[in-house]
């Protein structure tokens, strides 16, 4: 049989965790004939999604074949295909096409998803697609191989994400989409979605956009899904006719589709990743293909795209960083340490103070003071937090009683009396060690043995703030990152005297706050600070040396960061860039540069290099280069970005020789969390490797 | 000396209202136990199902307008439990608005919710209630975890036997030496053969609510029949069954209903709600009553229920052209037409063949009686007046008397009261 080609593929992945394809005839009701319906199913509970594998979609395609072969038979009226309960499919199992190291098997991979696929779509009698849940990728595409789709309400996760992952959309996908929805609709669920923070469509949404023909309620979404099957077999033309409305487009509007996702990737990944372009060039050169000649161009596509390296640092950020290690952060102590944070205090009533007291009243619901040195700073501190959850309000993410137990539970005091009853006391209050060192003092004096002291520094030692205390064990570092709401990375730092205990709490605490915890040692600035403030000192010398703003600041754009070094420090402010570059100098040496120019700018209130023009564009005004001496030594691009990634091998090599995290992993976690850089990266370690920065400098290779 | 410058109000008068019949639904039954159609199925979602059902087939009613959600169950734990009325209101999608409430009078639940919220739509409380019940038997055994007070034993207040309703039954042919084992298994199987006439008539069907269940291993299957019926049943067949309550005894699992899951639902209104919602009225409820009788013999009550419920209808047994009983036992039914003078084959009788064919589901049979009486007189508008009747555990009896308002000399006394 045609499946038999795959076996040898199939005999690669032997512990597969196959998602079997489960028949069951239907009788559809008012005397429709039989469905056949295939139940997508790994036999686990819904903790565990169901994933293709080689072996899952050969078992998909011999089922199929039977019952093609049963409907010529005229044994059946049609074909439907559902999922376990929450699930569709989730997609390709991603660890078993990473580990497809030969060309000749990523082809078969992508070959035997067409051949399956294509199936379902050629039965000869009608097929229906039932999307009761998560529906990803190849999940997706399963279901848009059908004749007909339904859709639960009650469904998460549906979407086209291979442009993130590192894939095409190749199972048919980029092909058959843009033809249901239309080329721009198609352009938001391929490229803009996946591109933005890997956004997934709900039940409704996909609905609207006509990926599916019914939308069906979850409490008898499979009854009336069949109900639905019989009417529409019965007469299609009020789903032609819908279909009609979203698939009207002409030429001229598949062009403008494709322009204005090429605008999009550039902008959002600088093109440094193969994938989002593979996919306009399958669906600009689709447009004029037959669906055949489409998918022999989706299965090289595919083909290539798994053997590159984006592709394999994308699963292992993914899946081994966000997924897995995120989640059981290394190093932390046994979470039954923890201890219960009943009432949270919070030194300062500034900026910072007053976002950290937000989120400590959204997701811990207890009780959170804010303390300053004048009644006006704390009423101030106070008005913000209720303010911004006034804001929530009236955009409709908290319910009004919600926003009244979040307000009611944020309080402000001159008198740190009020921390008496605290288990947890964070200070946010000017980065000034002997500062810091009597807010921890006055707080000592008033809370119990056990309360824990944290501090949001991100440049000093937090072992020197905890050194005169009676309760050294007590403080712990919790660094978070601006915006702290939207921010994921929490750096927990560990002092050498920090107990296990306030460790637990730690990351209990971290997991409430629904931040994702990564363990540091107490070494000035941690691990992003560090990271970027190397490279900002390398792009700051460069440019100090004389090469022009714009080879500078543009130089990486081959590894496609969120934002390039100026406009970056320009978002952070140059003095809390010039405040951390000190503090690393201070504490590394002349290895992170000090810009004299930053200081000049800084000191005439200059808020960035880059200034927009009327016309858009941006440009460094000559009254700021004025201001400025700069050497005659400049560097092109190439140099400059070679010299980056050769300072950045050598910080992290330090790092990991100091012991700053336990693994390149989680350097790797923190750079992607806390910094935004690109999953194709694998955060920063396997790009250094690739490029053979990790040889060049520290002559090894991190992985 | 009183400052009160508004007049003192009175109430608004009562007055009672008639109470119809809209419709109902149920779900498939199954048979009890892991085989079963609904082994890993949750009763409060066959109950979800069925609501649905209701609303989806009566479109023309807002679902605000329901006042009150009635779900009996004799076990009330676990997916039975919770105030099965209210959950399952809200798992059906009913506004937040509707009320709903969890009803227990063991085999005669849903019966019970019917009267129950017939009464408050009677008295003006309600305008439109949904009144049913479910029995997942495979998901809660019958007896399991009960507590029955010591004083009944101590006290002789009520034999333990007759807690097990095998053994009342067996009791019942004791009474009455007239109703032989072979008159229980010859009614038996004339319940199997009418059932299967029904079907082959699709005289079941439109009422049931498909529901669809998934098996490890095997995936979604769709459940659109009843699984207990045995159609093709023989006398022989039935001769050569054991009798499990008593050595050499006549009750078998042949002559009684099964252990069975399934729900019910049906959709009560005002007639003058009804009307206003252009909901149809398929029957009209002309009187109701319950009775106790010993607990041993349990299965007699519906005689008593039944004499009180005509002499209040001021109506006689004759006047009845259509008996829906709950077949719990051969031997109860039979004792009830020994009673009244109905010969056990009476095309009166369960025309659609009865719980020893389709199941019992406890405290989900009362409306399945219902639904099937209603479509009767929808088929059959020489008669007047039907009865749904059915005993229940610890000796009681409960009936209900309904009017076919396809009837020639419907009265539509609601049309009367409203004028």
């Amino acid at each position: 049989m045609s499946f038999d080609r795959y076996e040898k593929l199939a005999a690669l992945v032997p512990d597969e965790v196959v998602t079997h394809s489960q028949v069951q005839d239907i009788d559809l009701p008012h005397g429709g004939g039989t469905l056949a319906l295939i139940t997508l199913d790994n036999g686990l509970d819904h903790t565990k999604p169901t994933t293709l594998g080689p072996n899952t979609l050969i078992e998909l395609g011999r089922v199929l074949e039977g019952l093609k072969a049963r409907a010529a038979n005229g044994e059946l009226a049609a074909v439907g295909i559902t999922g376990k309960p929450y699930f569709l499919v989730a997609g390709a199992d991603l660890s078993t096409v990473k580990s497809l190291k030969a060309a000749e098997y990523g082809a078969l991979m992508a070959e035997l998803g067409h051949e399956a696929y294509n199936l379902l779509g050629n039965l000869g009698v009608p097929s229906f697609a039932f999307i009761n849940g998560v529906a990803l990728g190849g999940g997706l595409e399963v279901a848009l191989a059908a004749d007909y789709r339904t859709i639960s309400t009650g469904a998460n996760g549906i979407g086209l994400p291979e442009a993130f992952i590192g894939l095409v959309p190749g199972w048919g996908g980029v092909y058959r989409l843009p033809r249901l929805i239309g080329p721009a609709a198609a352009m938001k669920v391929m490229i803009e979605n996946p591109l933005s923070n890997n956004r997934m469509l709900d039940g409704r949404t996909a609905f609207g956009l006509g990926i599916a023909d019914e939308l069906l309620e979850p409490a008898d979404f499979l009854e009336q899904s069949l109900a639905w099957a019989a009417s529409v077999l019965k007469d299609p033309s009020a789903v032609d006719a819908r279909r009609a409305g979203h698939a009207t487009y002409t030429d001229g509007d598949w062009d403008a589709a494709a322009a204005a996702g090429r605008a999009f990737v550039a902008a959002k990944t600088s093109n440094a990743a193969p994938a989002p372009g593979k996919v306009l060039d399958l669906f600009e050169a689709g447009k004029n293909l037959t669906r055949e000649e489409s998918a022999a161009a989706e299965c090289e596509a595919l083909t290539y795209l798994m053997q590159t390296p984006e592709f394999h640092s994308t699963v292992y950020a993914f899946l081994d960083l966000v997924q897995k290690r995120a989640k059981r952060p290394a190093g932390a102590p046994d979470r039954k340490l923890a201890r219960k944070v009943t009432k949270v205090g919070v030194v300062g009533a500034g900026l910072m103070a007053g976002q950290l007291a937000l989120l400590f009243a959204r997701q811990l619901k207890v009780p959170v003071v804010l303390t300053d040195i004048d009644q006006q700073r704390v009423d101030k501190g106070v008005a913000y937090v209720h303010a911004e959850v006034d804001k929530l309000l009236s955009k409709k993410r908290l319910s009004p009683d919600v926003a009244n137990r979040t307000k009611a539970l944020v309080s402000g005091s001159v008198s740190k009396q009020a921390f008496a009853d605290a288990d947890f006391v964070i200070e946010a209050v000017f980065e000034e060690l002997n500062v810091k060192k009597a807010v921890f003092a006055e707080v000592e004096a008033v809370v119990s043995p056990e309360c824990i002291l944290a501090t949001n520094t991100s440049s000093l030692s937090v072992t020197d703030m905890a050194a005169d205390l009676a309760h050294p064990e007590r403080v712990v570092g919790f660094h978070f990152f601006n915006p702290v709401a939207a921010m994921p990375l929490l750096e927990i730092v560990k002092a050498p005297h920090t107990d296990d205990a306030v460790l637990a709490t730690a990351f209990a605490l971290a997991k409430e706050l629904k931040k994702s915890a990564v363990l540091v040692q107490d070494a000035t600035a941690f691990v992003v600070n560090r990271i970027l403030g190397r490279m900002f000192g390398e792009i700051t010398a460069v440019f100090d040396e004389g090469t022009d703003a714009a080879t500078a600041d543009n130089a990486l754009r081959p590894m496609g960061l969120p934002m390039t070094p100026f406009r970056l420090l320009a978002l952070v402010g140059l003095p809390v860039g010039q405040h951390v570059q000190e503090s690393l100098h201070a504490a590394f040496g002349e290895r992170f540069h000090v810009s004299a120019n930053q200081q000049k700018l800084i000191d005439a209130g200059i808020k960035g290099l880059w200034v927009k023009g009327e016309d858009g564009t941006e440009t460094v005004p000559e009254p700021t280069l004025a201001l400025m001496s700069r050497g005659d030594k400049p560097s092109d691009s190439a140099e400059v970005l070679r010299r980056t990634q050769d300072a950045l091998a050598d910080e992290i090599g330090r790092m990991l020789d100091e012991g700053v995290v336990s693994a390149p992993e989680d350097i790797d976690l923190c750079v992607i969390l806390g910094a935004g850089w690109p999953f194709h990266l694998g955060g920063i370690t396997p790009y250094l490797d690739r490029v053979g920065a990790s040889e060049r400098v520290n002559g090894k290779t991190f992985h | 000396m009183s400052t009160n410058t508004v007049p003192a109000r009175t109430a608004t008068g009562r007055r009672i209202r008639d109470v119809v019949f809209v419709d109902g639904v149920r779900t498939p039954f199954g048979k009890a136990g892991e085989k079963g159609i609904y082994a890993g199925v949750r009763a409060d979602d066959l109950v979800v199902k069925c609501i649905r059902d209701l609303m989806r087939r009566n479109p023309t009613l807002p679902a605000e307008r329901i006042d009150d959600v009635a779900i009996a169950a004799t076990t009330q734990t676990g997916d039975q439990g919770l105030t099965i009325g209210r959950t399952a209101a809200l798992l059906a999608g009913l506004p937040r608005t509707v009320p709903g409430f969890a009803i227990d009078r063991m085999c005669a639940g849903a019966m019970t919710a019917v009267t129950t919220t017939a009464s408050g739509i009677a008295f003006g409380a309600y305008d439109v209630v949904i009144a049913g019940g479910v029995e997942h038997m495979g998901n809660h055994p019958m007896g399991a975890d009960t507590d029955p007070n010591p004083r009944f034993m101590s006290e002789r207040l009520v034999d333990p036997a007759a807690l097990n309703m095998g053994n009342t039954a067996e009791n019942l042919h004791d009474r009455f030496p007239a109703i032989t084992k072979d008159r229980a298994d010859a009614y038996a199987v004339a319940s199997q053969t009418k059932l299967a006439a029904a079907y082959a008539g699709g005289q079941i069907q439109p009422d049931l609510v498909p529901v669809a269940s998934r098996k490890e291993g095997t995936g979604w299957t769709l459940n659109t029949v009843d699984e207990p019926p045995r159609p093709g049943t023989t006398t022989e067949d039935l001769a050569a069954l054991r009798t499990p309550f008593r050595s050499h005894g006549r009750v078998t699992a042949g002559n009684a209903a099964g252990l069975n899951d399934g729900a019910t639902a049906a959709l009560l209104a005002s007639a003058d709600t009804a009307a206003e919602l252009g909901l149809p009225a398929k029957m009209r409820l002309v009187a109701y009553a319950f009775a106790g009788v010993e607990p041993e013999v349990m299965g007699i009550g519906p005689v008593p229920a039944t004499e009180k419920a005509l002499r209040q209808a001021g109506l006689s047994i004759e006047d009845i052209g259509l008996f829906e009983i709950n077949e719990a036992f051969a031997v109860q039914v039979l004792s009830f037409l020994d009673h009244f003078g109905i010969a056990d084959d009476d095309p009166r009788v369960n025309r659609y063949g009865g719980a020893i064919a389709v199941g019992h589901p406890l405290a989900s049979s009362g409306v399945r009686l219902m639904l099937q009486l209603a479509r009767q007189f929808e088929e059959d508008p020489s008669v007047r007046y039907g009865m749904t009747t059915m005993c229940i555990g610890l000796g009681m009896g409960a009936t209900v008397i309904w009017e076919n308002p396809h009837h020639p000399d419907y009265s539509s006394n609601a049309a009367e009261d409203a004028a």
